[in-house]
Order: C-alpha cells, then sequence, then structure tokens
C-alpha cells in the first residue's frame, strides 16, 4: 500500500496531467482508494498501469456498489496490484445516477485489463452501470430477459413477485 | 405426390426458422460468425456450434458452453453461467454480520472455510480487531485442512472425467476424514460457520490433535499413492501433457491466480507475498510449474496438498496456549457461564444476537489465497449492524475467462480436459 503521503503525491500527479481526474482520497484500515472522476477513469488506470514508478499492472478486482442515499451514488472500485512491490491501491470511480430510465456510463477498462470482461458485466447486470466499448455487454448471472438492477439499494428484497401453486386455478397458465 | 410436394414446402422455411432461432443468435453475435469473420472463413465452411451443458457431467456443476467445432477442433468457445444464481451478495445486505457468515460459506462449497475468512477478515479489518494468536493457528490448520480437501475433490472428479475411475475413490477416502476431523472440531462436516468475527467459534476438542497428527502422518503416503497411479500414467501423460497451455503474460492479463498461475511458472501466492495470519511464522514452500500444461497443474496442486500438511504439522506443533476468541464483549459472544452470573454479559449476549455488533463506516477489500487463487471479499460498511455491501471476487469467476485461450485450436477431448484442470466451482462463479 502507499502510505498516505505517498497516496497524495499519486493524487497530485495525477491532477497535474489531467485536471480535475481525482477528486478526493482516503487512507483507512492500512488500504489506499483514489476517488476519481468517472470521465478519467482510462486516464487514471491507465497512468496508474504504465508510470514507471507506479506499474500497477494487474487488476485484482472489479466491484460495483451502491452508496445509496449518498451522492454520487454508485461507485465502480478497482482493486489494483503491483505484485513486483506487493502494493495495492484502490481506484473508485464516483458515478452520479443520471436518474429515469437511463444508466450511468464509465468507460470500460477492458483495453487496458482483459480481466475486467467478465466483472464488468456483473456490475452492469446487478447495478445497471453500462460501460462504453465493452466488446459483449449482455447479463451474465441474471436471465437475458430479466428486468431491473437486483442489486441497487432500492431494488427491495424478494423483489420479484411468487405465484404459488395455490393460485394456478385462479391465474390459468401463470407458468407459461 | 403432391402431399410430398407440399411437406417438403412447408419443412424448407421452417428449417431455416429453426436455424436461426439458435441460441447463438439470441445471445449475440453468434461465435460461428464471429470466428468465420476473424478467420476470413465462408459461412458454409464447416463449422458447427454444439451445446455443452448445463447438466453434463464433466462441467463440474452448471456450466453452459457454447462450442464452434471444425471437424473435432474448437474454433471458439463461450461460457454462460448464472444456472445457480442465488442472490447471496443482495441478501448479505439484509442480515447482520454475523448472520452473513453461514451464508457466504454457500457460495465456493468446497472451500467453505476460505469464504468465511474473507468475510471475517473484511470485518476484523474494518472494526481494528486483532484476533489472539491461538484463533490464527486453528484458522491456519483448518484452511489448510480445506485446501487439502478441495484439492482431493478436484483429484478425484479431474482424474475420472479422464477415465481414471479408482481415483475418485481413493480421493474421496480421505476426503472423508479431513469431514470427519471437521466434524469433531466444528460439529458440521461441511459449511461449518466455525469462524467468527474475532476467533473462533470453539476450542478443539480433546482428541481432535491426536487425529490430526494422524491424518498427516498418513497423508502424504496417500499422495503417493495417488502419484504412483497418475503421475507416470501413459494416458494420464498423453492426455495432459502440453495441453492448454498459456503463456503467463496472458495468464496475468487475464487475472488468472492460483495454481493455474503458479503452474506458468509465476511464483504468486497470497501466503508468502502478503501473509495474513500466522502464516508468516510457518515454513513452507510454493510449488510452481514450467510449462503451464494440464500436467503442471496437476503436479502444482498436488505438492500443495504436501506442503499443506507440512503447514497443519507446524501449525499444530506450535499453537499457543490462549484464548481462541477476541475478549471483546462488543463483537463477541460472553462465554455462557457469565450469563447466569452478569447481567452485563447477559445484556451483551442479548443485544448480540438480536441486533448483531455494529462496524463503524468504512470500506474494505480483504485478499486471502483460496485453493483456486485470489479470493477477495469487499464489505461496505454503513455504520448499521448490517453490510451495505459485500461483494466476492471469486478466483473461478475470473479464471473462467482464460477456458477459451486454453482451448482454443485444440481438440474438443481436450476441453474437457483444460475445464477439469482449471477446477472451477460454480457456486462460486454464480453466488
Amino acid at each position: 500500500m502507499p502510505d498516505a503521503p505517498g497516496l497524495e503525491l499519486i493524487a497530485q500527479e495525477l491532477n497535474d496531467a489531467q485536471e480535475g481526474s481525482v477528486v478526493g482520497t482516503y487512507h483507512e484500515h492500512g488500504q489506499a482508494c483514489l476517488i476519481v472522476d468517472p470521465r478519467h477513469i482510462l486516464h487514471v488506470l491507465r497512468w496508474l498501469r504504465d508510470t514507471p514508478a507506479q506499474q500497477y499492472r494487474f487488476l485484482a478486482g472489479l466491484h460495483a456498489a451502491d452508496y445509496l442515499p449518498a451522492e454520487p451514488r454508485f461507485g465502480v472500485h478497482y482493486e489494483l496490484l503491483n505484485m513486483a512491490r506487493v502494493e495495492r491501491v484502490r481506484v473508485r470511480a464516483a458515478l452520479a445516477d443520471p436518474g429515469g430510465e437511463e444508466l450511468p456510463e464509465l468507460d470500460s477498462c477492458v483495453e487496458l485489463f482483459p480481466t475486467a470482461e467478465f466483472q464488468e458485466r456483473e456490475a452492469y447486470d446487478f447495478f445497471g452501470i453500462s460501460f462504453r466499448g465493452h466488446p459483449d455487454q449482455r447479463r451474465i448471472l441474471m436471465p437475458e430477459d430479466y428486468v431491473g438492477w437486483p442489486q441497487r439499494r432500492d431494488f427491495p428484497m424478494g423483489g420479484e413477485p411468487v405465484i404459488f401453486t395455490r393460485d394456478e386455478p385462479t391465474a390459468p397458465g401463470w407458468y407459461e | 405426390m403432391s402431399s410430398t410436394d407440399t411437406t417438403r414446402g412447408s419443412t424448407e422455411p421452417r428449417g431455416g426458422d429453426r436455424l436461426a432461432r439458435t441460441d447463438a443468435r439470441v445471445i449475440g453475435t453468434s461465435p460461428v460468425e464471429r470466428t468465420a469473420i476473424e478467420e476470413g472463413l465462408e459461412r458454409e465452411e464447416e463449422l458447427l456450434t454444439i451445446n455443452m451443458g448445463p447438466h453434463h457431467p464433466a462441467t463440474h456443476g452448471v456450466l453452459r458452453l457454447l462450442v464452434s467445432l471444425e471437424g473435432e477442433i474448437v474454433r471458439d468457445l463461450k461460457p454462460i453461467m448464472g444456472y445457480v444464481h442465488t442472490g447471496i451478495e443482495k441478501n448479505c445486505e439484509d442480515k447482520a454480520y454475523w448472520k452473513v457468515i453461514p451464508f457466504v460459506e454457500r457460495m465456493d462449497y468446497i472451500s467453505y472455510f476460505f469464504q468465511m475468512e474473507a468475510f471475517c477478515g473484511a470485518v476484523e479489518r474494518l472494526l481494528e480487531l486483532e484476533i489472539p494468536a491461538r484463533a490464527q493457528y486453528l484458522r491456519v490448520i483448518h484452511l489448510e485442512l480445506n485446501r487439502i480437501h478441495s484439492h482431493l475433490v478436484w483429484l478425484g472428479t479431474s482424474a475420472l472425467d479422464l477415465g481414471a475411475m479408482s481415483m475418485f475413490f481413493y480421493c474421496f477416502r480421505e476426503r472423508d476424514r479431513i469431514l470427519d476431523l471437521f466434524e469433531m472440531s466444528t460439529g458440521q462436516r461441511m459449511h461449518t460457520r466455525y469462524f467468527q468475527v474475532g476467533g473462533v467459534f470453539e476450542d478443539i476438542p480433546v482428541g481432535f490433535a491426536r487425529n490430526l497428527r494422524a491424518f498427516c502422518d498418513e497423508m502424504p503416503s496417500r499422495i503417493d499413492q495417488y502419484e504412483a497411479l497418475l503421475t507416470r500414467n501413459e494416458i494420464f501423460l498423453q492426455r495432459t501433457k502440453g495441453i492448454g497451455v498459456v503463456s503467463k503474460e496472458r495468464l496475468l492479463d487475464l487475472g488468472v491466480t492460483g495454481p493455474l498461475l503458479r503452474a506458468a511458472g509465476e511464483p504468486w501466492d497470497l501466503r508468502k507475498a502478503d501473509p495474513s495470519l500466522c502464516y508468516g511464522d510457518l515454513d513452507f514452500r510454493i510449488p510452481v510449474g514450467t510449462v503451464g500444461d494440464g500436467w503442471d497443474r496437476y503436479r502444482v496442486r498436488v505438492q500443495e496438498m504436501r506442503e499443506s500438511v507440512r503447514i497443519i504439522e507446524q501449525a499444530l506443533e506450535g499453537m499457543p496456549e490462549g484464548p481462541w476468541i477476541v475478549d471483546d464483549r462488543k463483537v463477541a459472544l460472553p462465554p455462557r457461564h457469565e450469563l447466569s452470573t452478569s447481567m452485563e454479559s447477559l445484556i451483551h449476549h442479548f443485544k448480540l444476537v438480536t441486533e448483531g455488533f455494529r462496524v463503524p463506516p468504512g470500506e474494505t477489500y480483504n485478499p486471502i489465497e483460496s485453493p483456486r487463487g485470489e479470493l477477495g471479499c469487499l464489505v461496505v460498511a454503513d455504520g448499521s449492524a448490517k453490510p451495505a455491501r459485500v461483494h466476492f471476487r471469486d478466483p473461478s469467476f475470473v479464471n473462467l475467462q482464460a477456458l477459451r485461450d486454453m482451448c482454443l485450436d485444440g481438440y474438443i477431448a481436450d476441453l474437457i480436459q483444460n475445464l477439469a484442470m482449471l477446477d472451477p466451482i460454480l457456486g462460486g462463479i454464480d453466488r
């Protein structure tokens, strides 16, 4: 992990290279995180991957989270790892909810990290975060024809209607 | 005569319709078309898309593969999963922290101790809890037993896929001894809920150490038996040697970790690189392969079983006396005997069981080395007694992306072998 001053230095250098790309940092429980403007996510990831002093070349994980009621609502976490130094840094793209039927959009990092393909599909599947430039953006774990984004916080638990067998006489053909 | 004509007239459009309604079309550009475009083939060339699974004995679960074949050669492959998705991560958001533990165990149902450790470790990090030394050793013992158990299930079923029937019985014989040990220490054979936030549920019972030592004494000779059956087996060698090789760089790009990466020659193991628990105090080696073919993957896993036995022996020798769970009454249940004498203990017991403990706001990612690679758990806490988000980076889920690279331009029979050596657990993939 970069320590707290190291993290600030990274944020400073990123902001020098691209104005406004890092909007915040935090360092807690021994883990470092950069909170990033979603418009510049590819710039940040590429910089962390390719800058000789950084070399975070392994994307260990990609998670999505819903921070409702906080704003911006969504977070996409990239757990980057430098294997030689055994250092991790987390990048969090803070995505606002455009509201209505519109989906929040983010650039896909599959070009930089091919491992993100399934994980971005998972984030799309459960949170409705659309990844621009993803080669094959479809639902991955939920059924193809599913409607809704089930892991958003405003999606109710047990949000699917269950039709019991005893209701068959009143709702004929419900199983079709 | 006329009736034949009408039949033919009606079958042709129906036939064309049926072709257009293949699954390949429904899920997007069909692999056939994609391969045809990439390789400049005419569509008429003999590419056949077949469906394998979801119910197929060699997919180790409910995995479906769309495979494009040219004769017997695999030209494209698309995994389709989600058949056993049960929304565990969503359900975790509705449970108190301590009730999440048995839930996450059921994701990757072969390596349940690892799921518990990933989750408990993350919550402990959020709470800034240091767990007692004895609990760390007990955890390591159970984790490594679970690793042997997981590799035994893998070895038995994979050898079965390649036609070695008896391996299955030998492996499951030893697996059962491990399950007996789990039953002795935790009360359950599988899904034990043994790890708690702050330590483990209970100390090991009298006689457990003796049984575990007997197991550790016997296990190396059992592994010798497996190796005598497989390592120089002509059929096994022909099926695994030089099959499914993917370069180390490509594996790293695809995020592959665990024995698959080590078989390709990258000595990356979180137990060594970033030791958690008491792994730093134990002496063990990281087996690596050279080529990264199926045989290397087999050798790496078998050697890992030997190393795990060594780790268990050392942990058993070095295990200190002392408490097995933290003394923090705000997190861990008070001992049973205090309930009848201490009012405060009774209150805390009641609050812990009904509401659970609260975790200060924050987020953390806790990676550990599971039998399949890096298993990471993201926990986002919002200050309440329930997590705001639990997400697992499941190694099978990520590793499965490498299957296409392993199988491309190989025989379809090797696909079975590659999938077996990948060791996916569909419960972990679908969650």
